[in-house]
């Protein structure tokens, strides 16, 4: 029989788990492996921050969408095409002078698919669920970040029903730049709330 | 349902070690769980709700001790075998049979 893997070491019992289930679930006709490529590839490929970015960076550049992002952010993200599973309710929260916001969830891994792709193994993991909601500050810290002491932090618990995203402040030094240009510099977390955009 | 997730708050879980860049997936078997959790869910085995608290009905140690994606194979494994959907009985079967192939 053709094996698809090397020969290194036995598989561990996780791999065999999950061997097991998808053997069966294909053998009762129940799923498709081909289906569940597709599925794979478009989220490792295909849905990502870079969506997200988009959505920022027509926010920094047209006041109008900013506005409509603002007041209801499922229609205006839906605008851009960003619509669909996990992101069927979203409220966009903007950083300001005063204001900056984090989005967490503490009881598994909310997180909005559509606008930032399949969140990073820290935000589904126990360390940063418990702390961001009583400490954001020393999060922030381990994440290289700090922010003056009278600024407002807010954080944003998600949930089943609804996701959050982080309009971030416009960095200095991007006047005139295109939204294309804008869109290269927004960073996945800082749509989450845990990096600011430096200085261009 | 107050159980082990509910971690907000909760102190001594260690450091957050984010990373700034990491792949999708670790491991092929977390892409296959991926997948099929999406592939049974639109075949309408379950809900996001049932999904969750099927996790949250993980004993607390193995909850903290486990992956995340290993999460979501107790999850499947616990939701398919009580709605009959498969038996845990063929599930090892299977498993045994996979380990005997690959050996």
């Amino acid at each position: 029989m053709p094996h698809d893997h090397p020969h290194n070491k036995p598989m561990s019992d996780v791999e065999l788990r999950v061997k097991a289930l998808e053997s069966i679930l294909t053998e009762k006709e129940l799923i498709d492996p081909e289906a569940i490529d597709l599925i794979v590839e478009t989220y490792e490929t295909k849905i990502g921050p870079r969506n997200g970015a988009r959505v920022v960076a027509k926010a920094w550049s047209d006041p109008a969408y900013k506005d409509r992002l603002l007041s209801d952010a499922t229609a205006a993200i839906s605008e851009l095409g960003f619509s669909g599973v996990q992101g069927e309710d979203m409220v966009v929260v903007e950083n300001t002078e005063t204001v900056h916001n984090i989005v967490v969830c503490t009881l598994c891994s909310c997180y909005p698919w559509p606008t930032l792709g399949l969140p990073p193994v820290w935000y589904k993991a126990a360390p940063y669920r418990a702390k961001v909601v009583k400490a954001p500050r020393g999060v922030l810290e381990e994440f290289g970040v700090s922010l003056p002491d009278d600024t407002e932090i807010r954080v944003w618990d998600s949930n089943a029903e609804l996701r959050y995203l982080v309009l971030p402040r416009r960095p200095d030094g991007t006047d005139g730049m295109s939204e294309d240009q804008l869109t290269e510099l927004v960073t996945r977390d800082a749509m989450i709330g845990t990096d600011v955009l430096a200085a261009h | 349902m107050n159980g082990i997730h509910d971690l907000g708050g909760m102190d001594g879980l260690g450091p957050i070690n984010p990373t700034k860049e990491e792949p999708c997936f670790k491991d092929d078997w977390e892409r296959r769980m991926f997948g099929l959790f999406v592939s049974c869910f639109a075949g309408g085995h379950y809900n996001v709700d049932e999904f969750r608290h099927a996790i949250e009905r993980m004993g607390p140690a193995h909850y903290l001790e486990t992956s995340y994606y290993e999460h979501w194979l107790a999850s499947l494994e616990t939701l398919l075998t009580e709605k009959g959907v498969l038996t845990q009985e063929e599930l090892d079967a299977r498993k045994k049979h996979i380990a005997m192939e690959d050996a």
